[in-house]
């Protein structure tokens, strides 16, 4: 692909420049007492990568011992605190906050003109918050582990088991709060910061999602807090809220449990769409095409999001009559993520497009997204719920759209704003390989499974029968090139901090204030607030720009 | 060429069957729900083939090469309005199709037969009319209705059939009930698809579908000779129930008589029909559930009794079905010094059987 | 657009500092921060709303199911301290209020006497609740502490509240259901300790900034968030009190 977008400075003069946020102020403290957003981004940013490698090496240890059918690669209890783990580490530890904590933290301030977020020491706090909780569920991991499932079911969590079920629910509980702090400022921003001339229509979809996702993180997390609560206590104190010997209800924990944790899948997904939103525009260099519809149904998932919890319990032994209308506002929800997929597809038509590595990574999110989203109709249509439920066919669903939804975008994200963060950009050619590496590996690693969920192959089984084998075989063989595919980013972007082109101000000739500025940006993002006078993603205007620009020299 | 085909042939019979992409079709449901999944695959199939074209062929025809200057466009209603609409109208379509078969699934026909099956870690216990006991197996004949009544001992279990297309929840506290009719003899996977501890994995066994000769004489040789009912009116009358439930005319108890299926009225005025889970709850949680009338002395037999024993009690009361058989029970004396939960009181409570 | 030729920019040395003291600098002017401040408190007391939803909920569905036993044991609530903590409480955001009116007419003695109020009320109100939870600790009705029915399955065992109630006694499988009921009331009102707890120390905090003369010089956005606050802790033993002490009393 030698049509490129990519329009650096002159490398022979280019430079970083000097005054920068990160060159601000140096030594230790300067970074573990800052109240810039942009440089707590950077420490969300290598505290998730850190538990990215922890849950993953978990999952590398959960395909290994699914190579056979035997429990053979580890014990049983052990092989339940690893899918365990797992799940914790990757739902609360990376997918949670990845895109709003790292990209939202660094980029809604100056995408709205604003100079930090509203509540600038409160954003500390949330990492600090974070990262306790982080330092908890390694402890906890340390210490023995959790063999729960990442779901806490109870009984089984109260009174059944042995393990570090406190102190892992004390470490989720923290991060909950570190999540419902950093909502709650991105909801103050875009409601009180936005610069003049910024109306909620001229904002990038990038803010729509994250406001939507804010919203979520908000309302549905305290939820998760007091379930956590309450299963503390019942196992300090046996209150008996969920023990039916004494008059509780182990269901009213799932009511509980679900509450939070659908909403936490919306948002999980919501702030990678917003990148795949911006991604799209500049690799096609259109407008998003129906931009009120895309802003319009991220409000919609996450209204109708907080309505669908019960699906999860379809089996449970809830009345008909409940599955009835969760079934029905399931397919709801539904419908605004479909809309969204075709109207990225549409911005493609009579675009100009190029295919760069954000670009690349924004194609696999929508085929795979597609694949994901569509699967979990199957889930939501609750005739066929009851054969595919708790089987692989859910597994392979929550992958689909998490890793093959989310982290790719997150993957487009980084690549698309690391020349923006770091002033360098990242080598081209090898980033198009690890996409296409991801890809393929993430097809190998769990299409099958969804064969495997129909054949009737339970979730959480540390051993099967023989005649799961071969399709749990191409499952593992497609994760090593997985894995693959997610080790060479750290290796290639590591590289470009040193020897990276200079990227200057807008390699991707993109809309968006935050490329109005150098790059790596000044600590207060902008000299003076700029006026808004046009719409999110006018090209036009920024041909008008570039014809009024002085060639700067870094 | 005729046994290089039939060598083919075997060939591919094999693969197919080792490739299966869906599981055995075994019951009735099976091929219903079948039906909807594979539309719901078509479906799925189409959509994608529609997106992974649109983006294959807009990149082919605007890329930059191609199309250097972007044509800005601000959308349109239309085209918003028919991918609104149209994947709307299929999920809805869905909704509906799969409600049907969901009240399906879990509306069990009025004949079918009742097993009941606890679950607790970590395996299975069915328990059939007829006082067959089977430990991670079920056996059931074909062309009859089968309902499973669950319940777990301990923590969230789910029995799961993959043949059968069925699964259900089996809970702590109360019962769930699932119901299939099996079409096609063979031994299939039994699965409990909800994490319960270390043994997860392995609580799985057995489903033998027989047809229905086969299935008699099955039941013939596992027979204990005790039916289900008749252990419940062993522990029923061990258990001292008999010393209020009688029909004596000063009894403190209502006499269970045709009980099952009845419509009460309960002390707080409420009127309910008396099945499996009221019977259950009113050996466990009695004070809630005394019948309009009678005061509420009952004690409660939870800790007492297990939840097999539960089932035990429940069979013989459903098919309690005259004065005279409650008689036939009172007149019973108590057999068992070590039968499950037999706290029951010194005979001096429960001397009177006159009838 | 400002052109990219200029390199070294020391946001320091060229701005004016027109804007007062206490407003921070990412912040355009001080309405807006003001704004901003607010809004975010109004936000966070949503979630916390959303936090005690889940022990409400769980009161609902208990109190539902079990409403004999949840009678029998809300009788054994004392309503003369529940009342007296109501009282306590609503006094306390009223002295509150006027701390923040106070603050707003730059009367510094004034607002430190009404925080001063509002600080010994909300200690009133705990030191009441120490004593009830210390006699339901002595009545062994803790939950996982030794926890008795038989305040609930004899009656006559528990003179004071038998004298008053005339409860019938509770057979066995109900009052076992009692422990639900102080589970519930430990959590919500514990819970509620905690709000208090915190934000009593914030007010402690409150009082010392204040006698410096922190929120009469025109700028009292944290005494008025925390009114916020305080409210909110109010409100919600408003919903507390009748739902834990009043199930029916009448006779």
């Amino acid at each position: 692909m030698s049509e490129t977008i990519v329009s650096l400075p002159d490398q022979e003069t280019a430079s970083i420049p000097k005054m920068n946020y990160l060159s601000k102020e140096n030594g230790l403290l300067s970074w573990l007492l800052t109240s810039d957003h942009k440089r707590i981004a950077i420490l969300y940013l290598i505290s998730i990568s850190f538990f990215f490698f922890i849950g993953g090496s978990l999952a590398a240890l959960i395909r290994l011992e699914l190579l056979t059918p035997q429990s053979d690669l580890m014990a049983t209890d052990t092989y339940n605190k690893v899918f365990s783990m797992h799940g914790i580490v990757m739902v609360f530890f990376f997918l949670v906050p990845s895109v709003p904590a790292t990209l939202g933290n660094f980029f809604l301030p100056m995408m709205l003109g604003a100079k930090d977020l509203a509540l600038p020491k409160v954003n500390l706090l949330s990492w600090y918050l974070y990262m306790v909780a982080g330092v908890l569920a390694l402890y906890s991991m340390a210490a023995g582990g959790v063999d729960t499932g990442w779901t806490f079911t109870t009984p089984l969590s109260t009174h059944y088991v042995n393990t570090h079920v406190i102190t892992t629910g004390m470490a989720i509980f923290v991060a909950g709060f570190s999540s419902i702090f950093t909502g709650l400022n991105f909801i103050v921003t875009i409601h009180k910061m936005r610069a003049p001339g910024m109306t909620w229509f001229r904002m990038p979809l990038f803010i729509w999602a994250h406001y939507a996702a804010s919203i979520l993180m908000v309302l549905g997390t305290p939820v998760l807090a007091i379930a956590l609560v309450l299963v503390v206590l019942e196992r300090t104190v046996g209150i008996g809220v969920f023990d039916p010997a004494k008059g509780g209800d182990p269901l009213l924990f799932q009511h509980l449990f679900w509450f939070y944790s659908h909403p936490a899948v919306y948002i999980m997904i919501l702030p990678g769409m917003g990148v795949i939103s911006e991604v799209i525009s500049t690799f096609s260099r259109k407008r998003v095409f129906g931009y009120t519809a895309v802003a319009f149904s991220s409000v919609a998932i996450a209204v109708f999001g907080f309505f669908v919890w019960a699906h999860h319990m379809f089996i449970m032994g809830i009345s008909s009559y409940s599955v009835l209308v969760f079934s029905l506002l399931t397919m709801l929800v539904a419908v605004p993520s479909a809309i969204k997929i075709f109207n990225w597809a549409f911005t493609l038509y009579k675009g100009s497009i190029t295919f760069e590595t954000p670009m690349l990574y924004a194609f696999g999110f929508m085929g795979l997204f597609t694949i994901g989203g569509m699967t979990g109709v199957f889930l939501g249509t609750s005739g066929t719920d009851i054969h595919l439920t708790e089987t692989y066919f859910i597994v392979a669903h929550f992958h689909f759209v998490m890793v093959g939804g989310m982290l790719m975008a997150f993957l487009a994200g980084l690549h698309f704003w690391w020349p923006k963060m770091t002033g360098r950009m990242y080598p081209e050619k090898i980033s198009q390989l690890a996409a296409l590496i991801t890809f393929i590996g993430f097809n190998f690693t769990f299409f099958p499974q969804f064969i495997l969920g129909t054949l009737g192959m339970p979730r959480r089984y540390a051993s099967y029968p023989a005649e799961f084998q071969v399709l749990n075989v191409l499952s593992t063989a497609g994760a090593s090139i997985l894995g693959v595919g997610y080790l060479l980013p750290v290796f290639y972007l590591l590289w470009s901090l040193k020897y990276g082109a200079i990227a200057g101000e807008n390699p991707w000739q993109a809309t968006g204030l935050e490329w109005q500025t150098q790059s790596p940006p000044l600590t207060e993002n902008f000299t003076e607030i700029p006026v808004m006078d046009h719409e999110a993603y006018d090209y036009e205007w920024l041909e008008r720009q570039k014809e009024k620009e002085v060639p700067s020299v870094g | 060429m005729d046994h290089i085909s039939q060598v083919l042939w075997q060939f591919l019979v094999k693969w197919l069957t080792n490739f299966a992409l869906f599981p055995p079709e075994a019951s009735k449901i099976a091929p219903q729900m079948d039906a909807l999944y594979f539309f719901i695959v078509l479906v799925s199939l189409i959509g994608l083939t529609i997106v992974v074209l649109l983006i294959t062929s807009f990149s082919v025809l605007y890329s930059k090469r191609r199309h250097p200057v972007a044509v800005q466009i601000e959308g349109s209603t239309l085209l918003e309005a028919t991918w609104t609409i149209i994947p709307l109208g299929l999920f809805l379509m869905m909704f509906v199709w799969g409600a049907l078969i969901y009240f399906r699934v879990y509306t069990p026909p009025a004949n079918a037969m009742n097993i009941y099956v606890v679950g607790k870690q970590w395996m299975w216990k069915a328990e059939h009319p007829g006082g067959q006991h089977e430990i991670n197996s079920l056996h059931v004949p074909t062309g009859q209705p089968v309902q499973l009544t669950l319940i777990s001992q301990d923590v969230f279990h789910s029995f799961s059939i993959p043949a059968f297309r069925v699964k259900r929840e089996a809970i702590p506290g109360r019962y769930t009930t699932v119901w299939f009719e099996p079409t096609v003899p063979g031994t299939y996977h039994l699965f409990c698809t909800q994490y319960c501890g270390t043994e997860h994995s392995h609580m799985i066994g057995d489903v033998v579908v027989m047809t229905p000769e086969d299935y008699k004489k099955w039941l013939a040789s596992s027979t204990s000779g005790m039916s289900l009912a008749q252990n419940g009116e062993r522990l029923f009358a061990s258990l001292s129930c008999t010393a209020c439930h009688n029909t004596r005319p000063d009894a403190r108890g209502p006499s269970l008589a045709n009980v099952y299926g009845a419509t009460l009225t309960l002390t707080s005025g409420q009127r309910i029909t008396a099945d499996d889970a009221y019977l259950r709850e009113a050996i466990l949680n009695p004070s809630q559930h005394i019948t309009q009338g009678y005061a509420p002395i009952m004690p409660t037999y939870q800790g007492q009794v297990s939840e097999e024993g539960v089932f035990a009690l429940v069979e013989y009361i459903k098919h309690l079905d005259s004065d005279y058989r409650v008689q036939q029970t009172t007149a019973t004396t108590t057999l068992l010094p070590e039968s499950e939960g037999a706290a029951a009181k010194p005979a001096s409570a429960q001397r009177e059987v006159k009838p | 657009m400002s052109d990219s030729t200029v390199i070294t920019y020391d946001a320091q040395a060229g701005e004016e500092h027109e804007h007062p003291s206490y407003q921070r600098h990412h912040f355009e002017t001080i309405g807006q921060q003001n704004d901003a401040t607010n809004f975010a408190m109004w936000l966070f007391l949503l979630t916390e709303i959303m936090f005690f939803g889940g022990l409400f909920t769980a009161y609902l569905i208990y109190r539902n199911w079990y409403y004999p036993a949840f009678v029998a044991a809300s009788h054994q609530l004392d309503i003369f301290w529940g009342g007296l903590n109501t009282l306590l409480l609503i006094t306390s955001s009223f002295t509150m209020a006027m701390g923040v009116w106070s603050a707003e007419m730059r009367k510094q003695g004034a607002l430190v006497l009404c925080l001063t109020l509002t600080f010994v009320l909300g200690l009133g109100f705990l030191g009441i609740k120490t004593i009830e939870y210390r006699e339901k600790f002595e009545k062994h009705h803790v939950p996982g502490l030794h926890y008795s029915v038989q305040s609930f399955t004899n009656p006559a065992s528990d003179p004071e509240i038998e004298r008053e109630y005339r409860d019938k006694p509770l057979p066995p499988d109900m009052a076992t259901h009692t422990e639900l009921y102080f589970f519930l009331y430990f959590a919500m009102t514990g819970m509620h300790a905690l709000h208090m707890i915190i934000g009593i120390c914030i007010l402690g905090f409150m009082i010392v900034r204040a006698r410096a003369g922190a929120y009469t010089g025109g700028h009292l956005a944290f005494v008025e968030n925390f009114g916020l606050y305080w409210h909110f802790v109010d409100i919600v033993w408003i919903f507390l009190f009748p739902l834990l002490y009043l199930i029916s009393r009448h006779q």
